[in-house]
């Protein structure tokens, strides 16, 4: 599934967003673009540097990942993808339109048919039914009739929530309550969902679950989802683009693997030193890509596997070759010793792979 | 010779007074003074003010020694003659838009009076029970009305009741969009606060005292306005801050969907406010029955006729049954409108 998405058409294409907050941003962003840092902007001119520069791709059918510590402007950033926070400068492009250039009834159009978004702390209609929470999106829209009831239905049913339909949300556990979150986005039939560290919320196992039902759902829906997390492990198991910010500018954006392999910032080296690099690596992204025959083979692995489970077949020999299979033809050789050291976190790559 | 001649002999302003204090009534006051000082006679020199008494150069004082400037009892005059001059403008405009009022406060009153009490009493606690729910609450209603119409007090806790209705409702229709209002607009809200601030804080008697002016006493109105004008006051507030405190998130996510701002009122904040707004209504129907009280001073029927009786002849028994009968008034109200708001509560979260 991850493979031939680089090749999806760019759905919203973030250009030089920048947004401050105080009371005279556009004073203010004149100095950030004479190169006043964030900390001087807060003392000298008292306004706060919320998004600074954002250049970002999201495209169809992928998942991107936004990543950031708290006070990074990865909330804000969502936010002005449907224009919940209007930007100081730069542009939002949807479909290939301008979000900034609409008017009011064009702009409730997008939220409406659009984009959905997921939140994290559920913001469920409390004095509303699971059924009609789920169905809200449709009623906003003006449809009326059981034909609404029986679509959310639907969606509640494969969310897990057969038989809730009448309980109220404050009945519902955080898990529970988060899955009618994400029925009531789905049931607006939109083709991106945004979605605000929609499971920060959530315990450690019901969060696993949810990141498994959100997959097993794309796998299916092929939405556009761009997914905000303060979690590396969350950002790398579910993304497919993955940005990371940090005092609201980008520090690096690529496929997770890719700024795994060569962090070029010291604050994602920090980031990435204490992951299991084993669980989250694939062979594709260690192996040598070519069609040569090698000798000596041990046997064969998939592209997708990860590390972890070549080194549980290889019994933790180094001196072992395999050969890297996808669809069942070969794309390429993986050394056990090219393995072994991916394993060791790499020090900042050359600056040219910066982007920020 | 006055304290502060000097003063004006100074600023060269003798010519502008033209002497000393003006003629006219004396104040009470003086009249003690000059009683029991033996007086001394117009003119002749009085002896030099020590200087611990020396007088606060107040309007008073101040004419003594310059009969140009007015005193105090000129400037009241002054208001008062100021507030006539409007007085028939307003009653132009004002006069028409209340009017209703008097209608509705004559026919409510007619209508709860025509009905006879054995459809009346039962009638009272159908609907406590129909809004409550609850048995205590409407063994309260029936127990209390049985026994003030036992007592004979049937009649005015009746007429006290019809008020509250009308008022209440009209208060209700008034604030509830007033406190939507305010609480869409920062600005509306900063310049109403002082006028409802104003309203609460103002004593009740000095209420009807420019409505007295206005209007006739025998109009219902009069009393009307005066209820509305103080027991409005909650319900706006109330409905005010209940919007104002709506979860920020759920907004969030109704502007995330796309609502109009139509749909967020009506399907987001008016019904996540309603228990706010509920409370607000409770405290505007008790307040409402603390001035229909006091407006018996303005030909108010009802229970508050029986106090005053009881203040203005001393029958110190009619007026403390009365009052006791308010108080039961009272209590029955705000259990019924206080169980009713809870099972809207109850019913928001299933």
């Amino acid at each position: 599934m991850r493979d031939d998405m680089n090749e999806g058409e760019v759905k919203i294409s973030i250009r030089n967003l920048y947004k401050i907050f105080g009371n005279d941003p556009k004073a203010a962003l004149q100095h950030v673009r004479d190169g006043v840092a964030k900390p001087e902007l807060l003392d000298q001119y008292g306004h706060v540097l919320g998004l600074q520069d954002i250049n970002v791709d999201i495209r169809a059918g992928q998942i991107t990942v936004i990543m950031g510590l708290s006070g990074s402007g990865k909330s804000t950033l969502i936010r002005h993808l449907n224009r919940l926070i209007d930007p100081t400068a730069g542009e939002v492009i949807v479909n290939g339109e301008d979000v900034l250039a609409y008017g009011e009834r064009r702009l409730a159009e997008l939220r409406q048919n659009t984009m959905s978004m997921v939140f994290q702390k559920f913001a469920l209609l409390p004095h509303k039914t699971v059924l009609q929470n789920a169905g809200m999106a449709r009623r906003v829209k003006g449809e009326a009739g059981s034909a609404i009831d029986e679509d959310a239905r639907k969606w509640l049913g494969r969310v897990g929530l057969d038989g809730y339909e009448g309980h109220y949300p404050a009945q519902l556990s955080g898990g529970m309550q988060q899955r009618v979150g994400i029925a009531r986005a789905l049931a607006s039939d939109s083709e991106i969902m945004l979605m605000d560290e929609a499971f920060s919320a959530l315990d450690p196992l019901i969060r696993t679950d949810m990141q498994d039902l959100l997959l097993e759902l794309q796998r299916e829906l092929h939405k556009t989802i761009v997914f905000i997390t303060h979690d590396l492990d969350e950002a790398l198991k579910l993304a497919d683009h993955l940005v990371i910010l940090k005092d609201g500018a980008v520090v690096q954006q690529g496929e997770p693997q890719d700024i795994l392999l060569h962090p070029n910032d010291p604050y994602i080296i920090d980031f990435i030193s204490d992951i299991n690099r084993a669980r989250v690596l694939r062979v594709r992204s260690v192996m040598e890509t070519t069609t040569r025959e090698g000798s000596g083979l041990a046997g064969e692995v998939d592209a997708h596997q990860n590390l972890e489970s070549v080194i549980a077949i290889s019994e933790g020999d180094t001196n072992l070759h395999y050969r890297v299979m996808e669809d069942g033809k070969q794309v390429g050789l993986l050394h056990m010793r090219d393995l072994v050291k991916a394993l060791v976190p790499v020090e900042a790559a050359d600056p040219a792979r910066r982007v920020a | 010779m006055a304290t502060y001649d000097g003063l004006f002999e100074a600023l060269g302003l003798g010519d502008w007074c033209g002497g000393g204090a003006t003629g006219g009534p004396m104040t009470m006051a003086e009249l003690l003074a000059r009683a029991q000082g033996g007086g001394t006679p117009d003119g002749a020199a009085e002896p030099a003010v020590p200087l611990l008494e020396t007088p606060f150069p107040s309007l008073d004082a101040l004419n003594q020694a310059c009969g140009a400037i007015p005193r105090s009892r000129d400037m009241t005059r002054g208001v008062e003659q100021g507030f006539l001059a409007i007085k028939d403008p307003l009653k132009v405009v004002l006069d028409p838009i209340t009017q209703p009022l008097s209608w509705m406060l004559d026919l409510s009153l007619e209508a709860f009076q025509a009905i006879p009490w054995f459809i009346m009493i039962p009638l009272l606690i159908a609907i406590a029970w129909f809004s409550t729910k609850k048995a205590g609450v409407t063994l309260l209603v029936a127990f209390s009305f049985l026994f003030m119409a036992f007592i004979n007090y049937y009649d005015d806790a009746i007429q006290t009741l019809s008020i509250i209705f009308v008022c209440t409702i009209i208060a209700v229709l008034l604030g509830v969009p007033v406190g939507i209002a305010m609480s869409r607009s920062n600005a509306l809200q900063r310049s109403v606060i002082p006028v409802l601030d104003m309203l609460q804080t103002l004593p009740t008697f000095v209420y009807l005292v420019p409505l007295i002016f206005l209007f006739s006493v025998t109009e219902s109105k009069l009393y009307g306005i005066a209820i509305i004008l103080y027991a409005i006051v909650p319900v706006i507030r109330l409905t005010d801050l209940g919007i104002r405190l709506v979860d920020k998130d759920v907004i969030e996510a109704a502007d995330a969907f796309g609502m109009s701002s139509r749909q967020k009122l009506w399907g987001v904040q008016i019904p996540l406010a309603l228990p706010n707004i509920m409370a607000g209504v409770n405290q505007t129907i008790m307040m409402s029955l603390a001035m229909v009280v006091i407006a018996s001073l303005v030909s108010a029927p009802g229970l508050g006729v029986k106090v005053l009786a009881g203040i203005r002849n001393l029958e110190l028994g009619v007026g403390l049954v009365a009052g006791f009968c308010i108080v039961l008034l009272a209590v029955l109200l705000d259990r019924s409108t206080k169980a009713a708001l809870g099972r809207i509560d109850a019913s928001d979260r299933g």
